[in-house]
């Protein structure tokens, strides 16, 4: 490949005593990429981004990020947007927002205070802006509709400026119109912040309208008598031509 | 129209909730009447005349023993108690409940031994309580603490263990340490619910302190209901429990308010 990979799995396993939910997976993940990861319901994919994520530590093989082994916990160079719960219900849009800001700027208090507080909230209100959240930056998530929160869940992850952004079925619980609506903010998003993105869906459609590249999950055996000693890898790798690089595609 | 669609208004809902109020009070006036026609000098089911007779003495009159005005001591005295119980209780179990529901490794090492005490009934410590602390307040409040703290931890505890997992996850991919974690996610969410807890605590808690007080104690609202059970003074006895029904009221809807005002958002999803 002629891009340096960012994120390579070097023969990856998951397993939970006797069951392996992954096995083998070797894959490089070029930077810049946009990634859709596809399959059936429980081979895998969200297991695959959560050691991404180093929610998790792969049983046996390498996870390199930009070469270095990638350490089992969860860190800001990878930001996350999952189908629920991404946002804090307790504080307000811009708030959850300036929750980075906070916690890098302030390690004992995680609060900011004069002008160290105003230059956040400036800054966490222009994100709020890019994802078309401004209007509603005193509002409490619970007070905002699935998809403005998912919204605010992609605008709080990219204030850490996160190398890679895993989004796990962010789109999933959203209405048709809705889902067009945050397929062109992140391809927006994509492009104009050179993000790597791992998307898993369970929507093949939307995988290959936003991917660069699609990778399919599901199990390459089958013992019927032991369905949990064979993993799944990927299966299918898919890259797809005519969107090669971001920079190839005027914005 | 189906008996379970049919939903009372603001309006309507207040009539029907003072209604069976009304009924209970009514009876109680029909039957201390009847019994008063029958014996004049019936004690058990006093008028209410005689209870504001009886209890204008005890607000306004100061005891000849001491010079108190016996029935504000009394509630002073019951107040503080409940009050100092209740500050402990609340502090720390917000400390320890904070930590069993944030950190593994401490739920893993305390939680047995916190359900180890959740199980024993209080009641049944006071004896070790009065040998220990004496028949002073120490023991009256350490019966309520002991009481009431071990519900409250794994309540605090339980609910932050059961925040959404993606929270927390999202928190650290912004940077969070674990004591930002904990300052800033799970402490804001478990403020609310330690009201509700308290809130919850209220009754056990005057159970514990109006026992303690009447089996060892010189003053207290418990102490003078169970002291002039031996006069039999229903006129006494029912302001009394009325006053105390009424100050736990006061206590609850007081915390209801507060978390509403403080913590709105918690109060948001479910409208």
């Amino acid at each position: 490949m002629s891009v340096p990979a960012l994120i390579a799995f070097d023969n990856v396993w998951l397993e939970y005593g006797d069951r392996v939910v992954l096995e083998r997976v070797s894959l490089a993940i070029a930077e810049r990429s946009f990634v859709g990861i596809v399959g059936p319901s429980g081979a895998g994919k969200s297991s695959f981004l959560r050691l991404v994520l180093g929610q998790e530590a792969p049983s046996r093989g390498k996870i390199l990020l930009d070469g270095a082994p990638l350490p089992p916990e969860c860190g800001p160079d990878r930001g996350v947007v999952f189908q629920r719960y991404s946002v804090f219900p307790h504080l307000t849009a811009l708030r959850n927002v300036m929750f980075n800001r906070e916690c890098v700027a302030a390690p004992f208090t995680a609060r900011l205070f004069g002008a160290a507080r105003r230059a956040a909230e400036a800054e966490a209100l222009a994100m709020l802006e890019e994802v078309g959240l401004a209007d509603a930056r005193h509002t409490y998530p619970a007070q905002l509709s699935g998809g403005m929160q998912q919204r605010l869940a992609i605008a709080q992850a990219l204030m850490a400026r996160p190398r890679v952004l895993l989004l796990d079925e962010p789109f999933g619980a959203l209405d048709p119109g809705i889902r067009q609506d945050m397929h062109r903010l992140i391809t927006r998003l994509w492009h104009e912040r050179a993000l790597t993105v791992l998307m898993v869906t369970h929507d093949i459609q939307e995988a290959f309208k936003l991917g660069t590249r699609v990778i399919s999950f599901d199990k390459r055996r089958h013992d019927p008598h032991a369905p949990h000693r064979y993993g799944a890898t990927a299966v299918y790798d898919l890259a797809l031509d005519r969107k090669a690089a971001p920079d190839a595609i005027p914005a | 129209m189906r008996w379970v669609n049919v939903r009372p208004s603001r309006r309507t809902g207040w009539l029907l909730g003072a209604g069976p109020l009304v009924v209970l009070l009514l009876a109680y006036l029909i039957a201390s009447a009847s019994r008063h026609a029958a014996n004049s000098a019936d004690k058990v089911l006093p008028t209410p005349a005689a209870m504001f007779a009886a209890m204008r003495t005890m607000m306004a009159d100061a005891d000849p023993l001491t010079g108190q005005l016996i029935f504000w001591a009394d509630t002073l005295a019951s107040l503080e108690r409940l009050g100092i119980a209740l500050a402990i209780c609340t502090l720390s179990a917000l400390l320890v409940g904070m930590v069993l529901g944030v950190l593994p490794a401490a739920r893993g090492t305390f939680g047995p031994l916190v359900t180890t005490i959740a199980v024993i009934p209080p009641i049944a410590l006071l004896p070790i309580l009065f040998i220990v602390f004496g028949l002073g307040e120490t023991a009256k409040v350490a019966l309520i603490v002991i009481g009431i703290t071990p519900f409250l931890i794994r309540d605090l505890a339980d609910h932050i263990t059961a925040l959404p997992r993606e929270q927390m996850i999202k928190a650290q991919t912004l940077g969070a340490s674990s004591w930002q974690l904990a300052l800033r996610v799970a402490l804001p969410q478990a403020l609310p619910r330690l009201i509700a807890g308290v809130r919850l605590s209220l009754g056990p808690a005057w159970v514990y302190l109006i026992s303690a007080e009447a089996i060892a104690s010189d003053i207290g609202l418990g102490y003078r209901i169970f002291l002039v059970r031996r006069y039999l003074s229903m006129d006494i006895i029912i302001p009394y429990v009325i006053w105390i029904s009424l100050l736990a009221i006061v206590m609850d809807v007081a915390l209801a308010q507060l978390s509403r005002r403080a913590f709105g958002w918690a109060h948001e999803a479910g409208r």
